[in-house]
């Protein structure tokens, strides 16, 4: 891997895969992200959650450079080994890099191959588009391969099999190899288990973090899922109202948030504490339209502990060389720091 | 995909029998006898009689169904009521000149839809994308005979390029054939091609919008490769649906273009069978258009299962 040169704000240190700074996303004159910085080093595992509509999925397509229509990104997003920036850059040159040194894993399974093309084609083609394999021959071969790695019964017969062929578990696994054909220097997951069965989510996890462990690969993986951030991450990022929030290693943010958001949305999964009626813990409100979040604290119009001052925009606080939050009135440190870290919040939701 | 073969003949076969009845019934109940007709007002009774003798209208309508089905059949669907000229040569030249008209038709209607079609939907946010959806929605207004009207006063009365009507079969006078066949084919292709670019323009839009092609494009395939690759197959299915029937309107549309072209096809003979009362002719006319048009659903039905592997049924 070639050092970035040192130009403009996001360049990257020799370690980092993925530099990402000052990125904003805008439909018409709505900001849905906005300033969104974030590093991701060779090799490590990072988990972005937040709730519907936070923009952690406009995050991930903004690196890959596959906003829809009508939506514009801002910033800078640097990958290492590639001479450019990846916001703004041409088609011509994203395409270089899709699918060669960054690869997306998609929600949704079953509309994510095509569905008039053999499954071992759709792979070797990914083979083939960055010339990889020499040839048609030894990219089939690779395909059949890459079936046989992300575990699909008589891969040679997958490959032959057309997508509709397939159970949802099983297209994810097409859709993961494809992803892993070239040994990506980062593999951006975007909520890849959600629509599957909880019976196939944990081997199809196991697969991702087996793929990538093998090829040393960075991962972003995007979720709402926080217990699934738990097992594959080492490394979280909250995201609400288009921005970060917190971030930090996982065990730490999940034990001791500081960020009023991150400690609603754990106490909001902690299905064994009830309110005094029997009731799961919520975080009170909804998530604003996209765009439609308030001005200064983008959490402070659902946030008990917002006053007048959450009306100006929270500073950035580092508490680690990786970890920070975003917040004016902070969770105290060091609260409670086994199991339910929320108790107290949540009982009062 | 066997049974689905067998299945979709046995469909087609129905579907034959089915229109053979219909159109036969239908002939049957017009009012007027046929040999009174052929005959005309002042013939006598026995005249009448002998006529209808002669060609079995005097047995009874199942008897006559059997023997018009078994003529088809065989290929000897008889004599004119009218002309007394056997009916099959005819309706056999009749027939291939029509093919030559459609069939130029539909390819210059698919030559111009598939890629201007596709081109509208690339760039259905662009200007050039909103002029060519305003020209085919012109295209879409006018009706073939005027298209063919205005071809003949530019081309043939105003430049003097192509001859205004007439018809030379390929065999006898290759060039001729040619030159005479441009601009009905014309006028019926680019009627068709206008209705069918909207088609291929909304096929192509639901195509780009799918998940597989942003997948394609995540794989590293430029936005154009990854539609030419994964997209045009998929949008086919819809897009070729609308070719069968498109393929029923230019049959029909051809009688009224043998019309102003004075070309001696299926709908002129059609037309003058109507105007001579030459029933029986009509009556094959009728049904071989009827049986085009079923063959071509039929077609259209093998045509899916080879784009589409997910309507094949079973296991690899």
């Amino acid at each position: 891997m070639t050092p970035v040169p040192e130009t403009g704000p996001a360049a990257a240190a020799p370690d980092d895969v993925l530099a990402v700074r000052n990125l904003g996303v805008t439909v018409g004159g709505r900001k849905l992200v906005e300033d969104v910085d974030f590093t991701i080093r060779a090799g490590e595992r990072v988990g972005l959650i937040g709730e519907s509509g936070s923009g952690k999925s406009l995050t991930a397509l903004s690196v890959m450079g596959l906003l829809p229509e009508g939506l514009r990104a801002s910033g800078s997003v640097r990958l290492a080994g590639v001479d450019h920036d990846l916001v703004g850059a041409d088609e011509a040159r994203m395409s270089r890099v899709r699918g060669k040194e960054i690869a997306m894993v998609f929600q949704e399974p079953m509309t994510a191959l095509n569905p008039t093309m053999r499954v071992g084609r759709q792979i070797a083609e990914v083979l083939l588009i960055h010339r990889t394999r020499p040839d048609r021959a030894s990219a089939r071969a690779a395909a059949v391969e890459l079936l046989a790695q992300v575990g699909l019964p008589d891969p040679e017969a997958a490959a032959h099999a057309y997508p509709h062929q397939f159970s949802g578990g099983q297209r994810q696994r097409v859709v993961l190899a494809i992803a892993l054909a070239n040994d990506p220097a980062l593999l951006v997951c975007d909520e890849p288990t959600t629509a599957l069965d909880v019976t196939v989510q944990a081997r199809v996890l196991d697969l991702v973090v087996r793929g990538v462990q093998e090829r040393r690969s960075a991962m972003l993986f995007i979720t709402h899922d926080l217990a699934v951030v738990a097992t594959v991450c080492e490394r979280v990022m909250v995201m609400y109202g288009g921005r970060l929030v917190e971030s930090g290693p996982v065990q730490e943010v999940f034990t001791r948030p500081r960020h009023r958001y991150t400690q609603g949305l754990i106490g909001a999964s902690d299905l064994t504490v009830v309110d005094d009626r029997g009731r799961l813990a919520t975080i009170p409100g909804s998530v604003p339209a996209a765009g439609r979040f308030p001005a200064g604290c983008v959490f402070r119009n659902r946030c008990e502990h917002a006053t007048d001052g959450c009306a100006t925009r929270p500073d950035w606080v580092p508490t680690g060389p990786d970890s920070g939050y975003a917040c004016f009135h902070p969770a105290p440190d060091g609260a409670p720091g086994t199991g339910t870290p929320t108790n107290q919040e949540a009982g009062r939701g | 995909m066997i049974v689905r073969l067998v299945q979709r003949i046995g469909i087609l076969l129905a579907s034959l029998v089915v229109s053979s009845v219909l159109v036969f019934a239908f002939m049957a109940v017009l009012p007027g006898d046929p040999a009174r007709v052929a005959l005309g007002t002042s013939a006598s009774d026995s005249a009448v009689a002998q006529l209808r003798e002669q060609f079995g209208l005097d047995r009874s309508l199942v008897a006559q169904y059997f023997s018009w089905i078994h003529g088809l059949v065989t290929f000897d669907p008889g004599d004119s009521y009218i002309s007394h000229a056997p009916i099959g040569p005819q309706l056999a030249d009749r027939l291939q000149v029509t093919l030559w008209l459609v069939g130029t038709g539909m390819v210059i209607a698919c030559v111009l839809a598939l890629p201007v079609g596709t081109l509208m939907a690339v760039r259905h946010r662009k200007p050039s994308g909103l002029i060519l959806s305003a020209l085919s929605q012109v295209g879409v207004a006018v009706p073939a005979f005027l298209a063919g009207i205005l071809l003949i006063t530019v081309f043939a009365v105003g430049l003097g390029w192509l001859p205004a009507n007439g018809w030379t079969p390929p065999v006898q006078d290759p060039v001729l054939f040619l030159k005479q066949l441009v601009m009905p084919a014309l006028s019926l292709g680019i009627v068709q091609a206008a209705v069918l670019t909207r088609y291929v323009r909304s096929a192509v839009l639901d195509v780009l919008r799918e998940d597989y092609l942003r997948t394609a494009r995540a794989k590293g395939l430029r936005p154009t490769r990854a539609l030419l690759r994964h997209g045009l197959r998929n949008a086919a299915v819809p897009v070729v649906t609308v070719l069968a029937l498109q393929l029923a309107t230019l049959l029909v549309g051809s009688v009224v273009i043998e019309r102003v072209f004075v070309i001696p096809g299926l709908g002129s003979l059609l037309l003058d069978s109507v105007a001579n009362r030459d029933l029986i002719v009509v009556q094959d006319v009728v049904m071989i258009i009827a049986m085009a048009v079923l063959l071509v659903n039929f077609l259209v039905d093998m045509v899916y299962l080879l784009i589409d592997p997910r309507l094949r049924g079973g296991a690899s």
